[in-house]
């Protein structure tokens, strides 16, 4: 699997993808730099986490009309894999690949906390490696996660199954003590119709390594590279 | 010319920055406060000498950048 | 503008007998760019005068110590061809008028003087100081500061992850805001500042100059009044987002062989930058101010050579590099100006519109820059506290002292730093005593705590400052690390006053001994001075911030006890109450001498019980501090989830003295290997007693008095959401 990270100004998560990646598919990804316009060759673009453009504006808002975005789009377009996470799910949903938008945390507050994840489906390239309904462990580190759309657009995404992820407790149920950030039916990310675009808010790449508190992230990223295996 | 454009959230999104505004100024003792919504105004000094074509221009500016037509709503003043 | 006289010197903080010297120096009336160049670079945060006497005294070298005090931060060499490079700085004064931005700059700041020699910053820790959380101005600075530490921190994408909060009505008009920074940098490749080559150019890169913080230099350097509020134009604004992007830049350029010198532009911007460069080369400097980026119209070269506007870094590049670096600084958006050039004039001109502002020689600024030796007299020793009764049982005062502000859980707080970017964070706050962060690719890791307890310096300066070091060291060591070396952060009331002199001069003293007994220098540091307002100062603060080793990350231990462990402790306990939490929290006391510090015993005990974590016999560690014994079994009970019964029984003092003293040098450890451990303590000669076993939902003491854990999570866990979340009256 060729996988690329976009590098918009100021985004500060890139190393930490860089390092889930080269742990589970052996190569290190190409770093892109978002005035480049080509992507060709590439399987996986991936938009990580930070403050693009320091938020201003809107978290994404002008990340989603740099140089790259045309060739982001085309590549989805034509049946790529895209991963954005945090700062890269708002671009995602600025750009308009994914529909929906990320409001401020409910509590106003930044949240740096573990929660966990309910994987809705399993059958996805992202999710492969996860069960049907296991619930694993993952950092958050937003200010700006609470996911919100037009009641028809949420009716949709479940309605079609494109929800990828909920917050739940350990056992499963969807609470709101679990959904710390206020998001629309505890959605924590979503797929594109063609279930090769992902958008989600919370860090898996930050949880690959025993040393750092467990590994319940690496299987979103083994179960790429499996899928993705040229 | 100016054009003042200011970005609200859509009626029906939350806004708990306004809430929090709104308890705040019920603390501080400021009576018959209702609903608070907290908006952005962006300022745009334009080189258009014409009226409608700054008024043109400034919303093309907020639908393709200033608001996420998703969640806000805005208005346009040309001054 | 006002006409150059000793009574505008005044204004701008030079006392008569300075501006005389000013007089001296140049043989003529300065003018008022000159006066301002003068007035910042001896006011007392830039110049140390009241303190660089003191300063000396502390123990700067170790074999591992590759810059001591003197460079933008200290760089210690951490081993496979690596090195540390860190500093804590003080942003006390522009926190009170502003908390959000006070703190947001002071992040900004630290994190400069870092990067600035060529690290990349790693960590970020923060000690602050507050007033009474019942005194009404106390919430609106927590909640300003914590967002702005969080609000520049996360943006920047430098973890943050440590730090300490205590609460004191001594702060109640100054807030303390120490903010630390750590960075990482191949030993050979470490930038200092000292400009050389004639003739080269001179850069300033990074956001235009604005008219924000003039003369922050010298608010730092006075005491407030109730006038203060009328200061806020002097406070700067941050933008962490060009920080971000000037951090990429810089570390893009210091990649290539471009870089002769580099600085970063803090206190009193351009001036300081320019003339410490200059000086520390024994070169001269030639600025044209007509080349510097401005973002506001008509600034004099006053204000441009005052100003504080964040985010610029000065740099003397190699001539035929310029091309390089502006490329560079291209790329990433960032203002790129050739300001100026290297002389041997060894004086610094600066022009502006064609006129000479300033001409200042360079040798007699630093060199004759006020030093003081102030009066001082010692703060006597407190008399005994004798005995204390205990008017309330233990499982109460248990329950108050673990809800109480200076130790409830600081969740509230931590929340909202990220604390996991970058992916090298093993222990994220609260887990353990000390910070732990992998140095990425590598299997080793940098252990990093602050601490200090104001309570004790303000009763015994020298034995309070000789715990705070001492207290870092055991942080350090009781997550299996070695302790390398310190910074140190001087928060005093003011100086002219012999009694704050004093305590200031013998905290230096306490704090040498404990630095030269455990082998652990100082390689940098920041003093803050006259922290007061209308006459009533802080508590003597001396912030320590450590920095430790572990060559292998995977054997740090933290502090969660699980079921079936055996708690030891290790160290005496002689129920020592004076200065003490309890006394505080329950009796509204403060009383007595702090707990005596023996580094002999601090040396030992921790010796033996770093070498028993990394022969793998411990699986949990907690130094015992504020609060005693039974606060820190509660801890790690609570960080467990898991209950803990007691076997051991008070021995020889009243029993709240047994549990609640807070004698030094003692950690409490968990292990599966008790017998082991406890043999090899007696073999050694150190003091270990079994104090009982996890397990369970409930912290049982011998007698049967059992509290659920589940309570005192909850009790912890009360304070900051109660205060900071209720609805207020100062959104």
């Amino acid at each position: 699997m060729r996988a690329a990270i976009v590098v918009f100004p100021g985004i500060n998560r890139e190393r930490d993808m860089a390092i889930a990646l080269e742990l589970s598919t052996g190569h290190k990804p190409r770093m892109v730099w978002h005035k480049e316009t080509s992507l060709d060759g590439v399987d996986l673009v991936v938009l990580p986490g930070g403050f693009s453009y320091g938020d201003y504006l809107r978290c994404g808002a002008m990340a989603a009309h740099s140089p790259v975005m045309a060739a982001i789009k085309a590549h989805a377009e034509r049946g790529g894999y895209v991963l954005g996470v945090c700062n890269g799910f708002q671009i995602i949903t600025e750009a308009g690949l994914l529909p929906g938008a990320l409001l401020r945390n409910a509590s106003l507050r930044f949240l740096s906390m573990d929660c966990m994840l309910r994987v809705e489906r399993a059958d996805t390239a992202f999710t492969g490696h996860y069960a049907q309904g296991e619930v694993f462990r993952a950092p958050m580190a937003h200010g700006d996660g609470n996911y919100t759309a037009s009641p028809e657009d949420l009716d949709r995404l479940e309605g079609e199954g494109l929800v990828a992820f909920r917050y739940a407790e350990a056992d499963g149920a969807l609470t709101s003590a679990a959904n710390r950030n206020g998001s629309a039916r505890n959605i924590a990310g979503i797929f594109s119709p063609n279930l090769r675009v992902l958008g989600l808010m919370p860090h898996p790449e930050d949880l690959v390594d025993p040393l750092m508190g467990g590994t319940d992230g690496k299987k979103l990223f083994d179960g790429l590279a499996a899928a993705l295996a040229a | 010319m100016k054009a003042i454009v200011t970005v609200m959230l859509k009626n029906g999104v939350l806004d708990p920055q306004g809430k929090a505004i709104g308890h705040a100024l019920a603390t501080l003792g400021f009576a018959g406060v209702g609903e608070v919504r907290v908006g952005k105004r962006i300022e745009l000094e334009l080189a258009e000498t014409d009226p409608a074509a700054a008024r043109t221009a400034a919303e093309s500016m907020a639908r393709s950048l200033l608001a996420n037509l998703v969640i806000e709503s805005f208005s346009v003043e040309i001054v | 503008m006002k006409p150059v006289n000793q009574a505008l010197a005044a204004e701008f903080g030079l006392s008569a007998e300075e501006y005389q010297r000013v007089l001296d120096i140049m043989g003529r009336t300065p003018s008022f760019t000159e006066l301002g160049v003068f007035s910042v670079m001896w006011s007392e945060h830039c110049s140390y005068k009241s303190s660089r006497v003191w300063l000396k005294q502390l123990p700067t070298k170790a074999p591992w110590v590759i810059h001591g005090p003197g460079e933008n931060a200290g760089v210690v060499d951490i081993g496979e061809g690596m090195a540390a490079i860190f500093k804590m700085e003080s942003h006390n004064h522009p926190s009170f008028i502003e908390p959000y931005q006070g703190a947001a700059t002071g992040v900004g700041g630290i994190l400069r003087d870092v990067f600035t020699m060529g690290a990349r910053p790693v960590a970020n820790l923060n000690a602050l100081r507050f007033g009474d959380p019942k005194h009404p101005r106390t919430r609106r600075v927590v909640d300003g500061v914590v967002r702005g530490v969080g609000g520049y921190g996360n943006c920047v994408g430098v973890p943050t992850v440590g730090g300490e909060v205590n609460f004191h009505p001594s702060y109640n008009g100054n807030p303390l805001v120490n903010a630390m920074t750590v960075g990482i940098a191949a030993t050979d490749k470490i930038f200092l500042s000292a400009a050389a080559g004639i003739g080269n150019p001179v850069v300033y890169v990074g956001s235009k100059t604005g008219r924000d913080g003039i003369h922050g230099a010298t608010m730092a350097s006075t005491e407030f009044d109730a006038d203060s509020e009328s200061k806020r134009p002097t406070v700067q604004v941050g933008d962490p987002f060009v920080e971000k992007l000037l951090i990429e830049a810089c570390l893009e350029l210091m990649a290539t062989d471009a870089i002769v010198a580099i600085q970063d532009m803090g206190a009193a911007g351009l001036t300081s930058s320019s003339v410490e460069m200059a000086g520390k080369g024994g070169v001269g400097i030639e600025l044209d101010l007509d080349h510097v980026p401005q973002r506001e119209t008509e600034m004099t070269a006053y204000e441009m050579m005052l100003s504080e506007s964040q985010e610029r870094m000065l740099i003397v590049l190699r001539p035929d590099r310029e091309d390089i670096a502006r490329a560079i600084f291209d790329k990433w958006d960032l203002d790129f100006a050739v300001v100026g050039h290297i002389t041997d004039t060894g004086r610094i001109v600066v022009k502006h519109k064609g006129v000479v502002e300033a001409d200042i020689p360079l040798d007699p600024l630093a060199e004759q820059a006020p030093l003081y030796n102030r009066p001082w007299v010692e703060t006597p020793k407190p008399a005994p506290l004798g005995d204390v009764a205990d008017p309330v049982g233990i499982a109460a005062a248990l329950m108050t002292l673990i809800g109480c502000p200076d130790l409830c859980s600081r969740a509230w707080i931590t929340d909202q730093y990220d604390s996991t970017v970058g992916g090298q964070t093993v222990k994220r706050p609260g887990a353990a005593d000390a910070a732990v962060v992998r140095l990425e690719g590598s299997k080793r890791a940098l252990a990093l705590t602050t601490d200090c307890t104001p309570r004790y310096v303000q009763a015994d300066p020298e034995m309070g400052g000789m715990q705070a070091v001492a207290e870092t060291w055991r942080n350090i060591t009781a997550v299996g690390a070695r302790p390398l070396a310190i910074t140190d952060n001087m928060n005093f009331g003011n100086p002219q006053k012999p009694e704050i002199m004093g305590q200031f001069a013998t905290a230096i003293k306490g704090m040498a001994a404990a630095c030269i007994a455990l082998d652990y220098p100082v390689v940098s540091g920041n003093v803050s001075l006259y922290n007061e307002t209308e006459g009533r100062g802080i508590l003597p603060t001396p912030a320590i911030g450590g920095l430790g080793v572990l060559e292998d990350a995977a054997q740090a231990v933290g502090l969660a006890i699980k079921p079936d462990q055996t708690l030891i402790l290790i160290g005496d306990t002689h129920g020592h109450l004076g200065q003490s939490l309890w006394l505080r929290e329950i009796l509204g006391r403060e009383e007595g001498p702090p707990p005596p510090v023996d580094l002999a015993a601090e040396r030992r005990n921790g010796d033996f019980v770093r070498g028993q974590i990394l022969a793998g016999n411990v699986a949990a560690c907690h130094d015992v501090a504020d609060g005693g014994l039974l606060v820190g079994l509660a801890e790690m009970a609570m960080a467990g989830g898991t209950g803990i019964t007691l076997t051991a029984t008070p021995g020889g003092m009243a029993a709240h003295a047994w549990y609640f003293g807070e004698d030094q040098s003692r950690y409490i450890i968990a292990t599966t290997n008790a017998a082991a451990l406890i043999a090899a303590a007696s073999a050694a000669g150190l003091p270990a007693i079994m104090l009982g076993h996890s397990g369970g939902e409930g912290l049982t003491l011998a007698d049967g008095t059992t509290i659920s854990v589940a309570d005192l999570v909850r009790e912890n866990a009360r304070f900051f959401p109660e205060w900071m979340d209720a609805p207020h009256g100062d959104a």
